[in-house]
This record gives C-alpha cells, structure tokens and sequence, in this order.
C-alpha cells in the first residue's frame, strides 16, 4: 500500500509492528495505543522514532502528553464513511498544536483527499495505487473553501473582505 | 413490498428472479440464465430454491459494472407460462407509477 | 435572492468537475458501487424504484425566474417533463441518467444551482421560512442567517462522514413555518433584552423510527458565535453518535441517551475552547452576506385599489384571493401562495411548462423572484395588490389557481411506492382520492385549516407524525395498510400526533378521513375552532370512537 507524503508516493520511513509481535532493532516503529500506553518510555527509549496509531474511538486526550516526541501519529479510518478521524485529526493539530506527522489509514481513497489535507493529515496509506499516482492532481480539484480549518488557507469569507478592501482602496 | 433493501437472510417463498438497475441509465432490468441482464421480465431466469436464489443474485451482485441494487424477488407463473409481477412493489417496476404523471389526463389502470 | 460571486461559482463548477470525473470511473470499472454510492449521494443521486433519482438544492426555498427556467430545462432535456418539490425546500427529478448528470449538474451550475449534500451523511439544505424577507413581524431576514450556514456546512472537511444526516431550519417570525422543531439542529431568532439578535438554539428534533421534537440546548446563542456553536454541537456528534445502528445514528438519538443536560455540558466545554476562534462571526462578514441579498424598491402603493376592488365581484377571483394571497410587511404588496395541490393531482409537482410560466409570471410580478415551501407548494413573494386580479387570471388558466391553500386537500406527500425503493405503500393515490373527496371549496372552507401529511415508510418524508391528520403506509400481508394518527403540528408548537386505531385498508383510508372530519364538525365548539384544537380540547377518543364504531 503506497504511502503518500508530501504530496507524492514515498518510502515509509515506518514499519508498523502488530500487538504481540517482536520489534525490530532499530528504525521508526508504528505501534498501537494500548501497546505505546504500556511503556511509552521504552520505546522512546529505542533509537529511531515512535509512531503511534489511535483508534478513532477514543478521545485524543490520553496521546496529548507525548505529542512533541511522537515521530508520528496515524488516526483511522475503517471505512471512508466513518468520519471520526477527521475531528480528532482538527483537534490534534489546531487545539493541541501538534506538527508531527498526521497519517491517515484505513481506508483511504482519493475522494476524500482533499477533506484530509483540510483536516491536517500530511501523510496517507492510500488504499489503491491508482489513487495514490493521481494524489497531485486530486488535490488542486478545489480552490475555494468556505470554513477555516487549521490548514491557514483563506476562506471565501475572508477571501471576499480582501477584495471588498483591495475594490475599496482603489486598486 | 417491505423493502427488500433489508433482505438479510434468502429464503423464497415461491418462484423468484432477480431484478436490478442498469448502472448507466437507471432502467429496471432482469438477470437471465444467459449471464446478463433484459429490460424484459419474460427473460428472467427463474430460481425456485433457496441455494439457486443465493448464487443467482452472488452473480448479478458481482456484475458491478452493469447493474446496482440487485435483489431477489417474488413472480407468479401463468398457465400460460407467463412470468408476472409477483407483488405491488415489481409491478410499479414493471409498469411505471401507478398515478398519471402531471400534465396527463390518464391514470395508468393498476391491477394487483 | 443572494447574488453568487465569482468564488461560490467557482466552487459550483469545481464540484461539477469533481462529480463528472466521479462518474466517468464509476462507468469505466475504476470504482466499485460500493465506493461510489456515498459520492453519488453527497450529489444527491439516489436510486429508486424505476430510475435514478436527482434532488437538487433550492436553498432555503429561493429562486430566481432565471434559475426555474433552468430547472424547467433539466426536467425536459434530462427527465420527463416534470419535477417534484419537496418537504425541504428541494425539487426532485425521477428519471434522471446516471450518465447524463454531469451535463444535467453543468448546466444547472451555469445559474447557480447546486445540488452538493442534498443526501449523504452529511449537512442537508438549510431551509427556512418560505415568506423570509417578507413576513409582517419577522424580526430579520433568516435566510441571510441561513446563508451563513449553508457556506459553512458546505464541504465542511470534518463533517461531510457523519453518522447520518444532518439537517437545520431557521425561522424569526413567531409562527414557525420552517417547522425548526422537528429540526436537527433549529434555530429561533430572536433579539435578547440587551436588543442583539441571536437564536435560540435547539437540538434533536427529527421524525423517522424514533420520532422526537427538539429540545432547547441554549436559550440565546449570539449571532457572531452561532457558527462556532454549530461546529461545536456538530463535533460531539461526530465523534459520539451511534455508528453501529443506522436507525440510531441521528443526534437525537445522541441526545436522548444523554439527556439534555449532559449534551448540553458536552457541548458548552467543547464551544468554550473555539469559541473566541476563527469561526467568530464578525459584523463586516454578516453585512457582507446580507448585501448580496436582493430586495425589491417596493412602491408607496394603495392597500385597496381600483384594481382589486372591482375584482372583488368576481366570487372565483374572491375564493382565491381569501385563500392564496397573504399580508406583506410592504403596504399595497402580498405574498400570494401557488397550490401545487390540484384536484385530482399528485401533490407539490409541476410541469416544465408551469415552471416556465410560473417564471415569467415571476418576472411580471414579483420582481423575478419565486419561494420554495415545505408544504409543497411555491409562493410569489412580492406581489402588488394591485396586479393580483391579472396574476390570478393567469395562474388560473394554468391549473395553479386551486384555492385549497392550509385546507384539507393542500396535503404534504411523500413519494410513496410509486417512486422510492424505500416505501412500502403508496402515498399518492391516497392524496389524490382525498383532493377528490374534498374537491368542494365550500366544504372544505366549512372545514377550515387542516393539514394531512402523508408518508409510504416510517422514514416519514411525509412528515406524517406532525400532521394534523397523518397517515402512515405500512405493509402486512403483502397488502397496501395504512395507520392514522390526530393531533400531530409542525409549528412552535409541535407535537406528535397519536395514533387512533388498527390500520385500514388502502380503499377505506378516504371513508375514514371523512369520518373523523365528521366528528370533528359535530363536535367544534365554534365554527372557528380548528381541527387541530377540537383534538387537543377533547383528545383521540371520540375520533377513535367514530372510526372504529362500525369497522
């Protein structure tokens, strides 16, 4: 399953590890949240980064004290309807100001890409290769936004008063 | 006519088909025994067990392409026959809406 | 009406792209239905008995004559000549081509018609008070309110993958015509003692299953922090609303198993961190909104003109005029109600034609502007008194002229098994037999108000549960059966009906109909008392008595 980072398919830098199974000897890990919340500091104390995956029944809350030494955090989407992850993707970067990398898995499809960016998720286990090979393209489908969200694109409202302002100024 | 969207278990009652939607158009069509779909009931390929009912409508199901919506659902054989409508539900799939559309003066004769 | 800028055009024409490219890979193999179906209903493409069905958005109910000619267009070009308005403010067309959307969605774009989030678990089109802008009393323009919110909830990134679907009404007339209780989330505005215009705010009303009028989360919520409310109430239910269950997904499910209390606490320690963020509504942004609304340069007229007074000798003209034309703010103007309801005729469809003409009759008489009502009927919205004996002649020859406006025959419906995979029964042939049995203007007059909504499912697009009289289809036995309720309304007083007995048959629902009008007209206090209060005053027993004496 490709992994899309910045805005291309790219090596993960992560190994996700299975509950019960061993971890390698060293490189970045992506473990569970009942196997990070057992020993945080065991594996902080590893050599290479911590990632954690959370599910997305339950509150970000209990990841908040370890988010500025998380190499990364990966919120879920176990089917592209269940929407929870898109709050607590909001929550974790625009309340608790978190700017590590935010991965999205499950299942992940092109369609709600954009949504995603939107949200805060820089990093996306894409389901289909296709999808993944037209992430650059997907994205630009939309230019306006109407809500602010954390990603610090100008809203159409603000967009408008802009222009009210430039028209008004005489430019 | 409670709607077979909510089909959980198969189990017929008597003779069946399976019915769909063309995926382009909408149109109401009927899987036959050829593999494929018609836009008329008398091609339906008819499944009178539980089991035949089952794979019939895996088939269809798996025709993603060509059809939505796929299910089961009752006829009643003619004499003749002649495959009809099992109940009010396929009959309005058959024959359109039981009402006159606006802008006409006639009202489609409805036989249950 | 509110004027689209380059950017809301620009979003339109991205979102037609966006769904154009959608369809091309779900014809080609490239997505399964599987993945497709949530996209094609964020697009408001269902699929229903006999066709693709298309709702389009009309946001809360306003039309230019321009966008209903268009609207005309698509029902002749892409589907069979006619269109169907419905209980939210939206129309529907039955026959649409998957296929051929995209061109449908393109052409409708091109006069600023959407139809984004009209289904899907996500924001539904924000309705509002069909006589917005006009009402005597209203205490502001909900829909510039109204409009706030649909750019908000429009592709909102966090909310588009809900539980289930979310709808708003608003209203700011003390008679609530946009039925907020029965809302999601409803709003009431209003000003507090301090004179600043807020609403309140209420939540968990919805009808379905598990009906349940909406409960008061916050008595005042101050318009520059309604958005951030809003989002604050939205992310609770998005992170706790019921995923297992689909008939226990809504937020007034969420807010029954809290309780009020505790959603409210919810709520308010969610709001109290955002509230002073990016979704605070400065007074710039709302007047900003509020200046590309369009309202008419209303002339110094005469209450009673010559016009009008000569009229008056027409009886015909007269029985419209009581019963379609309605008080405007503006003196010497009124709002006059187009019945989509004729004799004989499936409720709240009009032809292309009468699209058309009803357009250009917009134009001639109402500044081109034409109202969208969740009774299933469309209005005109600034008509000069003076001008209505020629408009009614016109409406008149068009078959639009029925004068059964709030009567017993002006029914809500919803589809029914004639259209929707979702019913079990049909609705319209029993509104039909009705309209016939009630075909007399003076008898249902003598009537007096009464509102009969009818739906084919329990999922209630009819709005059965808040008619007066409701009626519910349900199937038993493979037999078309339908259950009656009294007592129910959709206004600030909103109640559930209750149900008055067994059900009956689809050949007796009209007897019984009769039945319970003629128990209602021996037993009303006064001439004046309505239905509904001879119900509340006396109950369902007597009603129950008489239908069930001899059945």
């Amino acid at each position: 399953m490709p992994l899309v980072k910045g805005g291309k398919i790219t090596d993960d830098a992560f190994v996700h590890v299975a509950d019960g199974a061993e971890l390698p000897a060293g490189g970045s890990v992506l473990v569970s949240a009942a196997r990070f919340l057992e020993n945080p500091e065991a594996l902080f104390a590893r050599s290479g980064k911590v990632g954690v995956t959370w599910p997305n029944n339950r509150d970000v809350d209990d990841v908040v004290p370890y988010l500025d030494r998380l190499g990364a955090v990966a919120l879920v989407f176990p089917t592209f309807r269940d929407g929870r992850a898109y709050s607590q993707a909001r929550l974790l970067r625009e309340r608790y100001l978190y700017r590590g990398e935010l991965r999205a898995t499950g299942q992940v499809l092109r369609d709600q890409f954009v949504f995603m960016l939107r949200a805060g998720f820089d990093a996306f286990e894409v389901k289909k290769p296709a999808d993944a090979e037209a992430f650059a393209q997907t994205v630009r489908r939309y230019s306006v936004f109407y809500q602010p969200t954390g990603d610090g694109r100008l809203t159409a409202l603000h967009r408008r008063m802009q222009l009210r302002h430039s028209e008004s100024a005489g430019l | 006519m409670t709607s077979p969207l909510e089909q959980k278990k198969i189990r017929i009652a008597g003779p069946s088909i399976v019915t769909a939607n063309r995926t382009w158009d909408g149109a109401v069509i009927y899987r036959t025994s050829g593999q494929g779909w018609s836009a008329d009931l008398a091609d339906a390929a008819i499944v009178r067990t539980n089991d035949d009912a089952r794979a019939l409508l895996a088939e269809s199901v798996a025709d993603d392409l060509g059809a939505v919506g796929a299910y089961i659902a009752p006829v009643e054989i003619t004499d003749g026959g002649r495959i009809e409508p099992g109940n009010l539900r396929e009959l309005i799939r058959r024959s359109g809406v039981t009402i006159g559309l606006p802008g006409q003066r006639i009202s489609l004769p409805l036989q249950v | 009406m509110y004027t689209y800028d380059e950017i809301d055009r620009t979003l339109v024409n991205e979102r037609v792209a966006d769904f154009r490219d959608q369809v091309r890979r779900r014809l080609s193999g490239e997505l399964t239905e599987d993945e497709f179906k949530m996209l094609r209903l964020q697009n408001g493409v269902y699929l229903q008995l006999h066709a693709y069905m298309f709702r389009v958005a009309i946001p809360y109910g306003t039309l230019s004559s321009k966008q209903l000619r268009r609207l005309a267009h698509v029902a002749r070009r892409y589907d069979r000549g006619y269109g169907h308005f419905t209980t939210r403010q939206n129309i529907q067309f039955n026959w649409i081509k998957l296929a051929e959307l995209p061109d449908a969605l393109a052409d409708l774009a091109e006069v600023g018609i959407h139809s984004m989030q009209t289904s899907g678990n996500n924001t539904r089109n924000v309705t509002s008070d069909q006589w917005a802008g006009v009402a005597p009393g209203e205490i502001e323009d909900p829909r510039i309110w109204s409009e706030i919110l649909r750019q908000y909830t429009t592709l909102h990134p966090e909310f588009s993958f809900l539980p289930r679907k979310f709808k708003f009404a608003i209203t700011a007339s003390a008679h609530d015509r946009a039925a907020i209780k029965i809302h999601d989330i409803g709003l009431r505005l209003h000003k507090n003692e301090a004179d600043e215009t807020g609403f309140e705010v209420l939540v968990g009303g919805g009808l379905g299953r598990t009906p349940f009028i909406a409960k008061t989360i916050r008595p005042f919520v101050h318009g520059r922090d309604l958005l951030s409310y809003v989002e604050a109430i939205m992310r609770v239910y998005n992170q706790y609303g019921r995923r297992d269950n689909i008939y226990k997904a809504r937020i007034k499910i969420l807010v029954h198993e809290l309780g009020i209390e505790k959603f409210a606490t919810e709520v308010e320690e969610e709001w109290q961190q955002m509230r002073d963020g990016a979704l605070k509504l400065d007074e710039e942004v709302v007047e900003d909104i509020r200046s590309r609304f369009f309202y008419p340069s209303y002339e110094k007229l005469p209450h009673m003109p010559e016009e009008l007074r000569k009229a008056a000798r027409d009886p015909k003209f007269e029985a419209w005029r009581t019963n379609s034309v309605f008080p405007h703010k503006a003196q010497g103007y009124a709002i006059v109600t187009i019945s989509l309801k004729p004799v004989g005729g499936p409720p709240g469809d009009a032809t292309a034609d009468q699209m058309d003409a009803i357009a250009d009759l917009a134009d001639k008489y109402s500044f081109g502007e034409i109202r969208v009502g969740h009774e299933q009927n469309l209005a005109l919205p600034h008509v000069a008194r003076r001008d209505l004996p020629d408009l009614w002649k016109a409406l008149d020859k068009l078959g639009l002229a029925t004068p059964n406006v709030n009567l017993i025959s002006d029914i809500i419906a919803c589809p029914g098994l004639d259209y929707c995979s979702l019913a079990n029964a049909r609705s319209i042939p029993i509104a039909q037999e009705l309209t016939r049995r009630f075909a007399n203007h003076d008898i249902a007059n003598l009537i007096g108000r009464l509102h009969i909504n009818i739906s084919g499912c329990i999922n209630a697009c009819g709005h059965h549960h808040v008619g007066h009289i409701g009626i519910l289809g349900v199937e038993k036995n493979g037999e078309e059966v339908y259950q009656i309720t009294i007592g129910g309304r959709a206004d600030e007083q909103a109640e559930l009906g209750t149900l008055i007995g067994p059900g009956v048959k689809f050949d007796e629902v009209a007897d019984v109909i009769e039945d319970i009008v003629e128990a209602y007209l021996a037993l009303r206090a006064r001439p004046d008392e309505l239905f509904i209060d001879t119900v509340k005053r006396l109950g369902v027993e007597p009603f129950r008595e008489r239908v069930y004496a001899t059945r």
